[in-house]
């Protein structure tokens, strides 16, 4: 498409912007797989149309107010991307255009104070096991507490699992095959320090040491996705440097902060640290592409028979294109059934703070992921992404009436198989 | 009669988030899926059943205010660009199937039902819906009966027409028509033919009585390569003359290869100058006789590789690349036109010299990929729109290829319609006679020329458009292009 935006202006961001708008030929194939525009059916709500939405603000066409409310429906799944012939780099384009346009946008006094709490808490897990402990007593408050706010009491879990101390370094197990780190993860940290539990043991179950090193912080992707240009940036240095040079790959185990981190180039782009940034991002996988390539040393079996539905979390399979590699591992175990589930490529309207920014359209697509769960009659769901995990949760417990579902990440089956255990 | 007072009739029908007039809700309808064209409407709204959807037009009507049905917004001739300070009706919200009948085998279906969902809703049954254009997951129902939309696979089954029975549609005057039935054979004239390939003139479709098929029970399907574009084109003509009726056969060029090869891993062979895919379809002991005839056929026509679809995943990846050619030519070029003509099969292989000829003596890259069963080319002729002149150089050279086409005894469109973009032919293709009574037609059905206003036939404000350049409609400041 052609355009006339002036690409200077926009600084480092501008570059990248420009290109991805260039490369949209507007032909919608993008359409049927985006799920706003599933659940609005209006172009607005459309990658194509949000792409050229961006296009008429960054050229001065549109006033930025009146394209944000249809940019910040986007959930950032990047299924569009997928779908796209053209190659167009929407995920590039959104993540930069958040960036450049934040500090222009005017916010209501409830949504810059509701963003701020956000930013200031989620991504540090002391300040957001508080948050949610009190968040918790709050519940009985709800009917008080203005809209949003009240919607966020409801995703709090009804009680915490106890805080885990993670330790420095984490031995293998028998005969050293290699030595990675790992990212821990702010919220996962909180809501399921289990999994970062069971990463380990798998991980040590198949001859891999792994350092957590200790000044690390959170990944950035909350703060970039929300157009927190500077925070990302300092967490993404940060990160650079805490992380050593000596292992043989940098782990995450959440798929947004996977994602998050394939884009510090982008987010550092004109800072001195983008270039150690591109060499960054390119150690960085996500456990399961690991440990499918290094080979499970001993195959695990479950105690019994179970059916279970794998969840393509969309900052793995749209973002980080790893769809092949969790459900290899999960087949290799024994015991274990493995079924796709009915539109499977649809986000599930997890997607950060979507749900807390865009509760109705987050909700109508939990409530679909829930259905097409639960139409293959799943006795669990296997997922790689701690968001994912919550929302699916909340939602199945609607729809799978009588039945719990659990939803699992593949870390935990995984270490659940290597134990015996059943699900 | 204002502005004002027709905003407010429609404001009864519709809720706000369903009445589109703000800037940034309104851009994203300004072009399709060829973007050198955009105008602005005064508003879009989104209704939600027919009623609505009749009483619009009522409204537009009464008030003299032009409109256009939009369906997926994929039109690649600028035939859902919106009417300058008209209305758009966005169907994509009327996505019912009504009825679906497989004993009798129809689908009666709203407008805004994408075209794979009919065959997805059938597949239980192992039907299917036959007119399968490459931008099928995308685009509507009651766009593919706006431009009689075909696909690789019309060859052997015809385009929409021949797949759609009745519909049922509001009149540019607001009234509601039946045209056709469930039956095939129905009387008197043929009503449903004339509203397909309207481009929307004759009103909005509200209903469509689709016909469907029982699926194949084998494909067979084989991609041969070449080391010219002709020897391809000749192959074509060679396998009708030999007497087989394939479900398919398409060309593609080494440009579109590269470009489906980039963007989904298609595999084709390296060195080829073209790549023929063939599809035979039918019961397996049909499907069994033909092969040996077809390789016959094709190894004569000088193919250096033949390969047949090792499993139906792999048939798929086949039609996979060949679908996403045109938007996978967006990594090729910051911009292209989508050319949409039709020769006779047998001048195909001559076409396509031609076009090499032209390409080469313009200096524009053009890939080829086309429904080489029924002569329909596709040539993407690539430019850069920020180069000045860059898009009336590029018209240009398509102009060109439409000329050869109508010279070769041929069309100036196989599928993709008139639109905005064609208008500029359809003087050369028809005699003033003919166009004349196309536009008897046309007024005695919507005298105000409300439906689709300056799309197809030249109107009253754009008198019959001969030239190339900058368009007339432009010229007028009626349209405008970035
Ligand atoms: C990548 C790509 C590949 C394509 N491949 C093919 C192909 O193989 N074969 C082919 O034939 N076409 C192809 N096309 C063109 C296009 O997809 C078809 O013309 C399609 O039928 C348009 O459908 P739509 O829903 O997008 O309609 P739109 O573009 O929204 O509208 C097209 C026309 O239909 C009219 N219209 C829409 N709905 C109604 C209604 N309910 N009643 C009356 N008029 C209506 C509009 O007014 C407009 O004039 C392709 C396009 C793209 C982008
Ligand atoms: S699929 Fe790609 S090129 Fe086509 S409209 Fe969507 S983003 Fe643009
Ligand atoms: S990222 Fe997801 S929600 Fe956003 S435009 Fe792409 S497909 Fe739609």
């Amino acid at each position: 498409m052609q355009h006339d935006i002036p690409t200077q202006s926009f600084g480092p961001l501008g570059e990248p912007m420009a290109d991805a708008i260039q490369k949209c030929v507007h032909c919608g194939f993008c359409l049927p797989v985006c799920p706003t525009y599933q659940v609005h059916g209006e172009e607005m709500d459309s990658p194509r149309g949000r792409i050229f939405l961006m296009k008429e603000v960054l050229e001065g066409n549109v006033e930025l107010d009146e394209a944000t409310p249809y940019i910040d429906k986007c959930l950032g799944c990047v299924g569009c991307i997928t779908a796209c012939p053209s190659g167009v780099g929407y995920g590039e384009l959104i993540t930069a255009f958040r960036a450049t346009s934040e500090e222009k946008r005017e916010r209501s006094v409830v949504d810059k104070t509701l963003r701020k709490f956000i930013l200031e808490t989620l991504p540090y897990p002391g300040r957001f096991r508080l948050a949610a402990t009190a968040g918790r007593l709050a519940k009985p408050l709800k009917g008080v507490m203005p809209g949003r706010l009240g919607d966020m009491l409801d995703l709090l879990p009804k009680s915490l699992p106890p805080a885990q101390k993670l330790p420095e370094v984490f031995p293998a197990e028998g005969e050293r095959r290699a030595r990675v780190a790992l990212l821990a993860g702010c919220a996962q940290q909180v809501l399921a320090p289990d999994i970062n539990m069971a990463t380990l043991r798998v991980l040590a179950k198949n001859g891999v040491e792994v350092v957590i090193p200790k000044s690390q912080s959170c990944c950035g992707a909350l703060a970039a996705h929300t157009g927190a240009a500077s925070q990302a940036k300092q967490f993404a240095k940060q990160n650079i440097k805490a992380f050593p040079p000596n292992v043989d790959a940098i782990l995450t185990n959440a798929a947004g902060c996977g994602s998050g981190m394939h884009e510090y180039a982008l987010w550092l782009r004109g800072e001195p640290e983008e270039s150690a940034a591109a060499e960054f991002v390119k150690r960085v996988c996500d456990v399961s592409v690991f440990l499918e390539k290094l080979g499970l040393r001993e195959t695990p079996s479950l105690s019994a028979p179970t059916k279970v539905a794998y969840h393509d979390a969309c900052h793995l399979a749209h973002a980080q294109k790893v769809r092949s590699q969790p459900r290899a591992l999960l087949r290799t175990i024994g015991n274990l059934d493995l079924v796709e589930i009915p539109s499977g490529d649809i986000c599930c309207g997890s997607a950060g703070t979507y749900n807390i920014e865009q509760p109705e359209t987050a909700g109508q697509l939990g409530h679909q992921k829930a259905q097409n769960i639960a139409s293959v009659e799943p006795d669990a769901v296997a997922t790689g992404n701690i968001g994912c995990m919550t929302q699916i949760e909340t939602h199945l417990r609607e729809v799978a009436f009588g039945k719990p579902i659990p939803v699992l990440h593949t870390m935990q089956i995984l270490d659940r198989a290597y134990r015996g255990e059943a699900l | 009669m204002s502005a004002e007072q027709f905003f407010a009739e429609l404001r009864r029908i519709y809720p706000a988030d369903r009445l589109l007039t703000g800037r940034a809700q309104l851009a994203p309808y300004e072009s399709d899926g060829l973007t050198s064209f955009r105008a602005r409407p005064s508003g879009v709204v989104l209704p939600e059943t027919q009623q609505e959807v009749i009483d619009t037009v009522k409204i537009c009507h009464k008030y003299e205010v032009p409109f256009l049905a939009r369906g997926s917004g994929t039109s690649l001739s600028g035939g859902s660009v919106p009417i300058e300070d008209g209305l758009v009706i966005a169907l994509n919200r009327l996505k019912r199937i009504i009825r679906y009948d497989a004993e009798q085998r129809v689908a009666v279906v709203e407008p805004g039902v994408i075209n794979t969902a009919v065959s997805e809703r059938a597949a239980v049954d192992r039907l299917y819906y036959a007119p399968d254009p490459s931008s099928g997951p995308v685009c509507t129902i009651g766009g593919n009966v706006a431009f009689n939309s075909g696909g690789a696979h019309c060859l052997k089954y015809g385009m929409t027409s021949n797949h759609v029975l009745g519909m049922k549609v509001v009149l540019p005057d607001g009234t509601v028509e039946q045209l056709g039935s469930d039956s095939l054979e129905g009387s008197g004239p043929d009503l449903t033919g004339m509203f397909i390939g309207s481009e929307g003139l004759f009103g909005v479709a509200l209903e469509i009585t689709l016909r469907l098929l029982p699926k194949p029970e084998k494909y067979y399907t084989l991609q041969a390569a070449y080391d010219s574009l002709e020897k391809a084109g000749t192959a074509v003509a060679m396998v009708v003359a030999s007497g087989l009726l394939p479900g398919a056969m398409e060309i593609m060029d080494r440009l579109s290869m590269d470009a489906a090869d980039a963007a989904i891993g298609a595999g084709y062979p390296k060195d080829a100058k073209a790549v023929l895919i063939v599809e035979l379809e039918g019961t397996s002991d049909e499907v069994e006789a033909e092969k040996p005839r077809l390789h016959k056929v094709i190894e004569e026509s000088g193919a250096y590789i033949i390969e047949a679809a090792r499993d139906d995943e792999h048939r798929l990846k086949i039609w996979k690349g060949r679908k996403s050619a045109f938007s996978a030519v967006g990594r090729l070029s910051p911009d292209f036109i989508v050319q949409d003509g039709v020769v006779p099969r047998t001048k195909l292989g001559h076409a396509l010299k031609e076009i090499d000829k032209l390409s080469e003596q313009y200096g524009i890259r053009v890939a080829n990929v086309f429904h080489a069963g029924d002569g329909n080319l596709h040539p993407l002729v690539m430019f850069d729109g920020r180069q000045p002149g860059g898009l009336e150089h590029a018209e240009e050279l398509a102009g060109e290829i439409i000329r050869l086409c109508i010279r070769l005894g041929g069309s100036i469109t196989g599928e993709h319609g008139v639109g905005l973009e064609k208008r500029a032919y359809i003087g050369e293709m028809y005699g003033e006679d003919d166009i004349e009574f196309m536009q008897q037609l046309r007024r005695s059905v919507d005298p105000l020329e409300l439906a689709n206003r300056g799309k197809k036939l030249p109107s009253a404000e754009a008198p019959a458009l001969t030239s190339v350049g900058a368009h007339p409609l432009e010229k007028q400041g009626i349209i405008s292009r970035e």
